[in-house]
This record gives C-alpha cells, sequence and structure tokens, in this order.
C-alpha cells in the first residue's frame, strides 16, 4: 500500500517538471517559426527599404540656350561642325544663371558634379536629329548626377556616405527650393537596358532577356518533361533500363545547378560553338536544370488520376495511346501545369549556370532576338550589386523587388490553378 | 531566314500538312462508302502525315544549328594562310575571335593582318549560306516528308497504330534525356579534369593545402607557379555549410515538428506558405542580403565586442544560406513526421507522456532516418550553393576554422575562373572543371547516401 502511494507521489511529484518541460518544448517550436518568420521579414524589409528609392529619379531641369558663339560653332548650319560642338558650354551657362556668383575654375568643377556626365550627349543627340533648335532656348530635362541622385534620396540617412562637397550640397538644397532639381517616378528604369551611369540604367534589357530565355526553357521543357512522365508512368516497362532513367531523374533534381553551368559550357558552347550569353545556350541549360522538377510533378499529376477512368477508357476499347492522350492528360493537366509554373518560378531567379554561359556581359542594348547578347534579372541584380555606386545598390533593390514581383506572381498563379482546376478524388 | 522564323515556317506546314491529309482519307473513303471503311480514323492519317511533316524537319534543324558554328569555325580557321595557323587551342580561340569582332564590325579592319579581314568575310559569306541552306533543305525536308505520307494514306493502312508506336518511340526518347543529361554532365567535367591532372598531379590537387590559380603570361614571371590544392577550398565550403546547418537544423526541425504536432489547422495555413516563400526567394537575392546587410552588420557587432572579423566572413554567408534551408529542412521533416502513424502517438499518450515526451521518445526515433535523409540532402544543397557565397564570401583561400575569417569556396572559385576572359588550355580553367567533378561526386555522394539511409533504416508500420 505504502509502496504503490509513494509510486503515486513520485508521479505526481515529477509532474510539475514535465509539464515545465513541455511548455519548454512548445516555446522552443514557437520561437523556432519565430525566427523564421523574422528573417523572411527583415529579409524582405530590407529589399524594400534599400529598393524603393530605385523607384524615383532625380532630374534636373534647366533652360538651355543653345548660342552658337559659346559652342564653338562658326556655321550653325553645317552638320560636321554641329556634331563637333561643345555640347556642355550651354549646360554649364545655364547653371551658371543660376549661381551667378559663381566663378572661378574649381567653382565650374564643381557645379559640373552637380550634371550627369551623359547629359551633353543627350543634347548632342537632340540637336543633331533636329538642328532647328540652334538660337533658341529651350527647357530641358536631364537625370541628375550619381551623387546628387544620392545626396537628394538619402541626405538624412547618416548610413550613406555623400560624395558632395558643402558647397555643393548647398547649391543642391537650393535648387530643389527653387524646382530645378525635382523627383519623380523612374521611368528611366522600365525603358532602359544596362548603363555604366546609375541614373541611365535600366531593367529593360535583363526583363526582355529573361523572357526570352524562359521561352526556350519553356517550349523545351514543357513538351519534354510532359512526354518522359508520361512514358515512365504508362508505358516504361519494368526493367533496368526504366530503374536507370529514375535513378538519372532524381539525381539530376538534386545536383548544383552550377553543374549545369559546366554541362553548358563544355557541351554547348566548346563542343558545339554555339555563341556566348545568348538567350539560346541560356535557355537550353535551365531547361536541362527545371527537367526533372517538371518530370517529377507532372508524374505526380498522372498517378493522380484515379484507374477507374483508365479502366472505363479501356473497357470501351481506347487504345493505351487513347487512354492516356484522351482521358488522363486532360485530367493531369493542371497539375502538370502547376508543377511547371514552380519549375519555370525556379528557373527565373536562377544566377549561377547563367554566370558561366556568358551571361554577365555589360550589355547595353536591349536583346532583340534569340541569338542576341542579352543579360537576366537575376544576373543584372548580381552585376548591380557588385557595383561601387550607391545608386546601383539601389537599383538592384528595385530590380530584386521587379524579381520578386514576378516570382510572386507565378506562385500565386499555380496556387489558383491546383485550387481552381486540381480535382479531387 | 533566322531560325526563330523558321519554326513558324515549320508549324505552318505542319498544320497544312494536317488538312491535306485529313482532306485526303476523307476523299479516299468516300468512294468506298464512309470513313467506316478506313483503317482508321481521318484523323491519324492527317496526324502521321503532320509528323511526317514536322519531325524530321525539326531533327535536321537541330542538328543543323547545333554543328553549324563549329563547323563554320573549323573552314573558315583552315582557310587561314599557314603562317597563321594557330597552333594550340588557347591561340585558336584569339584568331577566332579577332575574326568575329572584324566580321560584326566591333574591331576595324585597319588592325589586323589582311588575312584576318578575309576570314572575317569568308565566316559572313558561309554564315549567310549556311542560313539560306538550312532554310532550304528544312523546308525540302518538310514538303517531301509530309508529301511522301500523303502518298502513302490507304484506306489498309492502320495509321493509328504507326502513329501510336512513334509517339511512344518520342516519349522514351524525351525519357531519355535524362541519361544523356547526366551523362553529358560526367563527359564535359571528366576530360577537362584528365587534362588537368595531365599538368597537376592528382596528390597535389587532393592534398595541397594551398590555392592560388596564379598561371604565369609571361614565361619568367615571379610567382607564376599556381598551386592547386583544394583542401583550402573544401574547409571553405565544410565551414560554411556547417554554420548553414547549425543555423537550418534546430530551426527547421523544430518549427517542423510545431507545425505537425501542435499547430492549429489554421495556423499551419500561414506559417506554411510563409516558410514556402523563403524557399521560393531566389539565391541571387540572399546573396544581396548576405553581402549588403548581414557582413556589414556582423563586422559591426564584431567590432563592438572587440573582435575582429572580416568583411567577408564566412559567418555572414554561412547564416544566410541557413535561412536559405530552413525551408527545406522543415517541409522535408515535416513529410515524415506526418508519417508516421497515429496509432504510435495514441498509444504513447494513453501511457500518460507528455506531448513534447510523446515526441522526443517515440515519433523522434521513428521519423528519424526520414530526417537523417532529409538533412544530407540539405548539406549537399549547401555545399552545391553557389550565389551566397559567391556574393558574400572571399576569395582568398585561407585554411582556417575561425567563422569570422574570410574563407573560399568550391563554387565560389569554379564561377571566378571561368567567368570573364579564359585562356581555354591553361592549368585556372581547366582548374575549375577538377572542382566541378569534385562537387558532382561529393553532391551526388550524399545524395545517394541520404536514398539509402531513408530506404534502410526506414521502419514500416503496415
Amino acid at each position: 500500500m505504502t509502496n504503490s502511494t509513494s509510486q503515486a507521489e513520485i508521479v505526481r511529484q515529477s509532474l510539475k517538471r514535465r509539464y515545465r518541460k513541455e511548455r519548454r518544448f512548445r516555446a522552443y517550436g514557437i520561437t523556432a517559426i519565430a525566427l523564421a518568420i523574422t528573417a523572411l521579414v527583415v529579409l524582405f524589409s530590407d529589399i524594400i527599404s534599400k529598393g524603393h528609392t530605385g523607384f524615383l529619379k532625380t532630374t534636373v531641369t534647366l533652360e538651355v540656350t543653345f548660342d552658337p558663339e559659346i559652342m564653338y560653332l562658326e556655321d550653325a548650319t553645317d552638320p560636321a561642325q554641329i556634331r563637333n560642338a561643345d555640347y556642355l558650354a550651354p549646360l554649364m551657362a545655364a547653371l551658371k544663371r543660376e549661381f551667378p556668383e559663381v566663378s572661378g575654375r574649381s567653382g565650374e568643377r564643381a557645379l559640373k558634379g552637380l550634371l550627369n556626365s551623359y547629359s551633353s550627349s543627350e543634347v548632342k543627340d537632340l540637336v543633331v536629329a533636329n538642328p532647328a533648335v540652334m538660337g533658341t532656348t529651350q527647357t530641358l530635362t536631364f537625370v541628375a548626377s550619381d551623387d546628387v541622385d544620392v545626396f537628394v534620396k538619402h541626405r538624412d540617412d547618416s548610413s550613406y556616405s555623400l560624395k558632395l562637397t558643402e558647397e555643393q550640397q548647398a547649391w543642391t538644397l537650393a535648387l530643389m527650393e527653387r524646382g530645378v532639381i525635382d523627383t519623380s517616378f523612374n521611368d528611366v528604369f522600365f525603358t532602359h537596358g544596362d548603363s555604366r551611369d546609375p541614373g541611365h540604367a535600366g531593367v529593360l534589357g535583363a526583363i526582355v532577356g529573361s523572357l526570352l530565355t524562359m521561352a526556350v526553357t519553356l517550349l523545351l521543357s514543357f513538351p519534354i518533361g510532359v512526354a518522359a512522365a508520361i512514358y515512365l508512368e504508362e508505358f516504361a516497362p519494368q526493367n533496368r533500363l526504366t530503374d536507370f532513367i529514375e535513378v538519372n531523374i532524381n539525381n539530376l533534381a538534386a545536383v548544383p545547378s552550377i553543374i549545369f553551368g559546366l554541362l553548358g559550357l563544355a557541351i554547348f558552347i566548346n563542343l558545339f560553338g554555339m555563341p556566348r550569353s545568348v538567350p539560346v545556350v541560356g535557355g537550353l541549360v535551365l531547361m536541362l536544370m527545371t527537367l526533372p522538377t517538371i518530370i517529377i510533378s507532372s508524374r505526380a499529376a498522372i498517378k493522380s488520376v484515379p484507374p477507374s477512368i483508365r479502366e472505363a477508357a479501356e473497357g470501351i476499347g481506347a487504345s493505351k495511346m487513347q487512354v492516356v492522350l484522351h482521358h488522363v492528360l486532360p485530367l493531369a493537366m493542371p497539375g502538370m501545369l502547376t508543377g511547371s509554373i514552380i519549375g519555370m518560378a525556379q528557373a527565373l531567379g536562377e544566377t549561377a549556370p547563367l554566370l558561366l554561359i556568358g551571361m554577365v556581359a555589360f550589355i547595353v542594348d536591349v536583346p532583340d532576338g534569340f541569338f542576341s547578347s542579352a543579360t537576366v534579372l537575376p544576373v543584372q541584380i548580381f552585376l548591380w550589386a557588385g557595383s561601387p555606386e550607391l545608386g546601383f545598390i539601389e537599383r538592384a533593390s528595385a530590380a530584386i523587388m521587379v524579381l520578386l514581383t514576378f516570382l510572386i506572381s507565378m506562385n500565386a498563379l499555380a496556387i489558383w490553378l491546383r485550387k481552381r482546376l486540381e480535382r479531387r478524388w | 531566314m533566322q531560325p526563330a522564323n523558321l519554326l513558324p515556317l515549320i508549324v505552318v506546314l505542319v498544320i497544312i500538312a494536317f488538312v491535306l491529309g485529313y482532306a485526303r482519307s476523307r476523299a479516299l473513303a468516300a468512294p468506298l462508302g464512309g470513313i467506316k471503311h478506313l483503317k482508321s480514323l481521318p484523323f491519324y492519317y492527317a496526324a502521321r502525315a503532320a509528323m511526317w511533316c514536322g519531325l524530321p524537319a525539326l531533327l535536321v534543324l537541330a542538328c543543323w544549328l547545333g554543328f553549324e558554328g563549329k563547323v563554320i569555325q573549323t573552314l573558315v580557321v583552315g582557310s587561314l594562310p599557314a603562317e597563321l595557323q594557330p597552333d594550340s587551342a588557347g591561340k585558336a580561340s584569339l584568331v577566332l575571335s579577332q575574326i568575329t569582332n572584324v566580321a560584326s564590325g566591333a574591331l576595324s579592319a585597319d588592325f589586323v593582318p589582311p588575312a584576318i579581314v578575309e576570314a572575317s568575310t569568308r565566316l559572313t559569306n558561309l554564315q549567310q549560306s549556311s542560313q539560306l541552306m538550312m532554310t532550304l533543305l528544312v523546308v525540302c525536308i518538310a514538303v517531301l516528308g509530309g508529301f511522301l505520307a500523303w502518298l502513302r494514306i490507304a484506306p489498309h493502312v492502320n495509321a493509328r497504330v504507326k502513329f501510336e508506336t512513334t509517339l511512344r518511340r518520342i516519349f522514351f526518347a524525351c525519357a531519355g534525356l535524362a541519361i544523356l543529361t547526366t551523362v553529358g554532365i560526367v563527359f564535359s567535367v571528366i576530360f577537362e579534369t584528365v587534362r588537368f591532372f595531365g599538368k597537376v598531379p592528382m596528390t597535389e590537387f587532393l592534398f595541397g593545402t594551398s590555392w592560388s590559380p596564379q598561371t604565369a603570361i609571361r614565361a619568367d614571371q615571379v610567382g607564376s607557379e599556381g598551386a592547386f590544392g583544394m583542401i583550402p577550398l573544401f574547409v571553405g565550403t565544410l565551414l560554411i555549410s556547417a554554420i548553414a546547418m547549425v543555423v537550418a537544423v534546430p530551426v527547421g526541425l523544430m518549427s517542423a515538428i510545431y507545425l505537425a504536432e501542435y499547430a492549429s489547422p489554421r495556423m499551419r495555413g500561414i506559417v506554411k506558405p510563409l516558410l514556402e516563400m523563403l524557399a521560393g526567394v531566389p539565391t541571387v537575392v540572399y546573396g544581396f542580403f548576405a553581402a549588403l546587410t548581414v557582413a556589414p552588420f556582423i563586422s559591426g557587432l564584431a567590432a563592438a565586442l572587440g573582435l575582429q572579423a572580416s568583411a567577408e566572413s564566412a559567418l555572414a554567408a554561412g547564416l544566410v544560406m541557413g535561412v536559405m534551408i530552413i525551408p527545406f529542412v522543415s517541409s522535408l521533416s515535416d513529410d515524415v513526421i506526418n508519417a508516421v502513424p497515429q496509432s504510435l502517438r495514441d498509444g504513447s499518450l494513453a501511457l500518460g507522456a507528455t506531448q513534447s515526451e510523446t515526441v522526443k521518445k517515440v515519433i523522434f526515433p521513428a521519423a528519424l532516418p526520414g530526417i537523417m535523409g532529409g538533412i544530407l540532402l540539405a548539406v549537399s544543397r549547401a555545399i552545391g550553393e553557389t550565389m551566397i557565397v559567391v556574393m558574400a564570401a572571399g576569395l582568398a583561400a585561407n585554411l582556417t576554422a575561425n567563422p569570422l575569417d574570410s574563407v573560399t569556396t568550391v563554387t565560389v572559385q569554379i564561377v571566378t575562373l571561368l567567368v570573364g576572359d579564359q585562356e581555354f588550355d591553361s592549368a585556372k580553367t581547366l582548374a575549375a572543371f577538377a572542382l566541378g567533378m569534385l562537387l558532382f561526386i561529393v553532391t551526388l555522394a550524399l545524395n545517394i547516401l541520404a536514398l539509402h539511409v531513408v530506404r534502410k533504416y526506414r521502419e514500416q508500420y503496415d
């Protein structure tokens, strides 16, 4: 009797400790989840806080007088002279009108620092295209220099090192008050390719490059993946060859992506002599990389079609191929599409293999075909992230936001498709 | 014609072949008394004609595009006068790039010998005639194939069986592509690796403790001997992966346990997609985050604590890589934990165990093989991860275990050696392939081991 009492007593005494352990264990679980979600939140908020200013551009609006005298033009109608004229002079004249007190070589140089180095060639293009503006005064808007851009956007943020001198900062503030320097929506970012100057750099080239590459990947990997899945699920005999194919697919799904880059470099470029940095080769490499994902998800989709459908079709005399093409495939299609979209989203965010096949080149032009040099969005982010200019860092963050928008909408589409079209048997 | 325009043309031809084939089979059937006198439905005759029209043409197009570049290159280089004939692969690529640059106008013709200019015009001509020939050949094959198939439409031919057999072979070929890819990977690394070991002894590569892949530009250069010992790279890779696993395994595993055993369906529905979002973030974004936010933060923190931390510390790359792998570990563990039968839980709870005791003493041991498999897969993923380390880890190959130091990894070195201008035959370029081979073997071994662990130690509950 006493023995059993003490037994119950021991259990009762240990209960408190055990419940404490239980609570601690739960707390660990919640902490783990909280850590993971905190990481996600910190990641996103960091990128948004760094990148939202990338969607704004700082502009300088000047009243530019095209005075042939200061542009060293003797004959303002001669195209050859127009091409060689001094286009910085009218810009400097317009700026000096804002600050008449500035004089001397060093003062002028400081003032010039407010202008973007591309501005004079923009003026030149304008005049060469339309010589009639010579002698007139035009109100022109230019992208400001990178240093001004950083100052205007981040002058209150101590973590940015400002490159403008005190004097230039005062000028910039004065010009901002007069409305000469202003910020507006950064349309350049969405309408231009890459550039050496952050103010003129955009993601359009990278987006088009990504779309071309993804087109190649999708056109090849979806039909091939679905065909392979159909073969393995429906037709493959139970033999060593089939086993070998399956082992290969499962292994390829876990091979690091950079290995596919080595494959592309050695086979497509060195062996077949295909050109470097073109969307076709990038698409082929990404196709090989996403193929296992698509095959695995397509097989799962085919497996989920109940045997009764097959049996019914076979029962009324359909051939094996007819059963597959007319009944199984349409029913499995939503699942296959979902898997393919997720595979494509992976491919869209992939960087490493594309570095090896030369898609890291500095390319200003927006690519115009599958065989023209191109870069893709993630590689563009990589390139900008490595640049020393602060302006490129915020544009890299902005480009990340564009990339994530694409990825999130693709995943949302996949989820929507799954919810909307997938049937439960 | 550009290959991109040739594809729609083939599609149009295929559609025409289909329509004509359909019409012909109907026409043949009409005098016999309707399509019931045909061996197959008109669709199959038409589909067979379309297949014959499209398939050979597409195959020829793919082969042409694949070999065109190499053949033209060989022809152009072969046509150069003897004194310009390149005597090594490195020179060949130099001459070739000169020729292509002159042809595209990127290099002025004034700066190169006249033979190169001649070769560049030859290159342009060859490219143009190759495109013309390709267009003609592909269209001819498509028309011919379609026409032959159209001619062979007859009521007694069982078009369906033939169509289905061909389709089945195509499906098989698509599945076989997986083997081809593996073979391609193995061959692309193995040849270069063998050539690399011809220049650098294998023992030096495997056991050398110093890595500085400098090759001489001039023969008499100081320090022209490169060192190709992979141990520091491997240790760096393991250090960063280990940091990543220290983050990912506890967090991933505990969140999987909580989600599987404690969380309400509502909470699961919110938390799981959030974790999956972490998995969907591209690695270049993690790399950006590691290099520009986490690394400065860590070196600042270390300085505040009076420690010396590199700006490219292994800790920053490892921590962020760990965050990337959390969803990988948690989703794999979640699957395994959910696969443990409910009866085990019920039995344990009925004996008076608390929920955490059930998890620790019953569910965890039952799920252990699967969890171990998942962790091994995660390790293989960490070892092969490239962008985070390329952006956040350093280039200096330090042999150290200090997480605040800068280390480099196998993948970083592959990228560094292969991005930019390469000399084709140098030990430097070949070393990248040897590292690729090493990476492939290690990850393959880990994957096979993971599968083996799961298969061998899985408890059967059915």
